[in-house]
């Protein structure tokens, strides 16, 4: 159901689908006002390299941007940066901002994104601690990453492990500290948990798995040490946190829209307030293909959720929505996964680990539900398609490597 | 820099100017070229910047790394000379350099 007379677009956040929103909007023919309003000091910029190539120094920051400046001149969108959105008046449709004044709206998206969780560790609030998230972020880490300084990273996830591989390919001290019995425990299974403690065992990475951090020392307001709850002491130059992310739902919930562990949208991103959409890492949606609701912190979702929007907006089709997918760099290792692993049965590899180019299928009822593919673009391509249509999958004919994947995706199309 | 001009299936012609060290792609996103998502931002990742390169020029746009061949092999209409614009550096030698972008991204 397209929306009538719409003549004024609000987008609160200015990350990767407030991006596509915008993006989608005008090149769906939307010529109305359109509005930006981020609370960061750049322009929309692409978040997966901060930790990794950009965290490295490998490129230049405006190379990170999805458009230049001149681009939203070009569209005629007005930019409002470092603004933070303070509330919304949903009876009068405006939105307030942060140093005062407040912009109108006749239909407002909510791309607020999400925020690292916080340590709440006594020292937590030490120099020389840092989360990673942002551009600014970045900013006051890399000039810390000094070859022979010691690291210490609080959280081992992607992000955690990135940094991690980051950090010692230019020569730091790395350790990693864990929680649970092994790393990527959240989002992945054990076999993968196993071989990426290897590699980074491998590149001198010390890993410690099965331990809570108990509080941080310091000296003169800088962070020193990490200290366990077993009493070990780390000595620690920097420590980096990366224990998760929260979803921005503040906005919405303080005006009376409904959320739950995100901003509650449908498969249009329409909130519990018609003239409300959401889109991101805020959003909890249809995953239409697993048959419930989640919250997705991914490339993937930011922009299928943002055509999703725009095209909601602007009364046109629903463009498909595609198998959950996401990437992660470590090293010379390119994780690609595709689907969602969460409540697999039964789960195969194909190919050695040994030869750091593997895939782990992950299925449920027989049914292939996500893929976690190292080195292995056939594996993550062919099972995109595969776990979209449903279809039966026997794990011996995953598992083998003398039949292509594309063969094996054929096969189970026919 | 280098002068890129991008073709659409339909014929249409946009040359543009390009950076050096910059990625086709990135030059391709910058200048809003339609049929380039790029949706991973270069990462080689998700085979949405397929793009045919002129003849001429492909010895210049550079060897074809495993990843890239792995991931056309995966992208419609692939042909021979078919490339991932994410994994294409531009350089002086890419002066006057032609790309066609597929039917099927548009």
């Amino acid at each position: 159901m397209a929306l009538g007379g719409i003549r004024n677009i609000v987008v609160a956040g200015a990350g990767q689908a407030a991006a596509q929103a915008l993006q989608s909007l005008r090149s769906g023919g939307y010529d109305g006002r359109l509005s930006v309003v981020g609370d960061e000091a750049a322009l929309p910029y692409q978040r997966p390299p901060l930790s990794k190539a950009y965290l490295k120094g490998e490129f230049e920051q405006d190379r990170l941007y999805f458009k230049p400046g001149a681009w939203y001149e070009d569209q005629k969108i007005d930019v409002v940066l470092g603004t933070t959105v303070t509330g919304i008046n949903r009876a009068r449709r405006e939105v307030q901002l942060e140093h005062g004044g407040h912009l109108a709206y006749d239909v407002l998206i909510l791309a607020t994104g999400s925020r690292p969780r916080q340590l709440t560790l006594p020292g937590a609030d030490l120099a020389g601690v840092y989360d990673l998230r942002t551009l600014a972020d970045v900013g006051r880490l890399s000039p810390q990453m000094v070859p022979g300084r010691k690291m210490v990273i609080i959280g081992a996830g992607y992000i955690g492990l990135e940094a991690a591989a980051v950090a010692r390919q230019m020569g730091l001290e790395v350790t990693v500290l864990e929680m649970a019995p092994r790393v990527l425990a959240r989002v992945t299974s054990p076999v993968l948990s196993a071989f990426y403690e290897a590699e980074h065992r491998g590149h001198g990475v010390r890993i410690l798995t099965g331990v809570q951090t108990a509080r941080l020392n310091g000296a003169n307001g800088q962070v020193t040490s990490v200290v366990l709850a077993d009493g070990t002491e780390l000595p620690a130059d920097i420590v980096l946190s990366g224990i998760g992310i929260l979803p921005n739902e503040e906005l919405a919930k303080n005006a009376g829209i409904a959320c739950s562990n995100g901003i509650l949208v449908d498969r249009d991103g329409r909130t519990s307030d018609p003239q409300v959409f959401a889109a991101g890492d805020c959003a909890s949606r249809p995953l239409v293909h697993y048959g419930r609701s989640g919250r997705l912190e991914s490339v993937h979702n930011a922009i299928e959720q943002g055509k999703l929007v725009a095209a909601a907006i602007l009364g046109l089709p629903r463009p498909a929505e595609d198998c959950p997918w996401f990437w992660s760099d470590q090293y010379d290792l390119k994780l690609q996964i595709a689907g969602l692993s969460q409540g697999y049965d039964t789960h195969v590899v194909r190919g050695d680990p040994a030869t750091r180019r593997f895939a782990v299928f992950y299925l449920k009822n027989a049914t292939l539900i996500a893929v976690d593919a190292v080195n292995s673009p056939p594996e993550f391509l062919a099972s995109k398609k595969l776990i979209i249509s449903g279809a039966k999958l026997a794990p011996d004919v995953l598992i083998d490597t003398s039949t292509p994947m594309k063969d094996i995706a054929a096969q189970a199309a026919a | 820099m280098a002068k890129i001009t991008f073709i659409a299936h339909n014929g249409t012609e946009r040359p543009v100017e390009a950076r050096n060290g910059m990625s086709v792609m990135e030059v391709a996103v910058n200048n809003s070229i339609p049929g380039i998502d790029a949706d991973c931002g270069g990462a080689c990742a998700c085979a949405t910047c397929h793009v045919y390169v002129d003849e001429a020029f492909l010895s210049k746009t550079g060897e074809q790394q495993e990843m890239e061949k792995s991931m056309l092999d995966f992208a419609e209409n692939v042909r021979p000379n078919s490339r991932l614009s994410c994994q294409i550096k531009v350089t002086d030698a890419l002066d006057g350099l032609r790309v066609t972008t597929p039917e099927s991204q548009h």
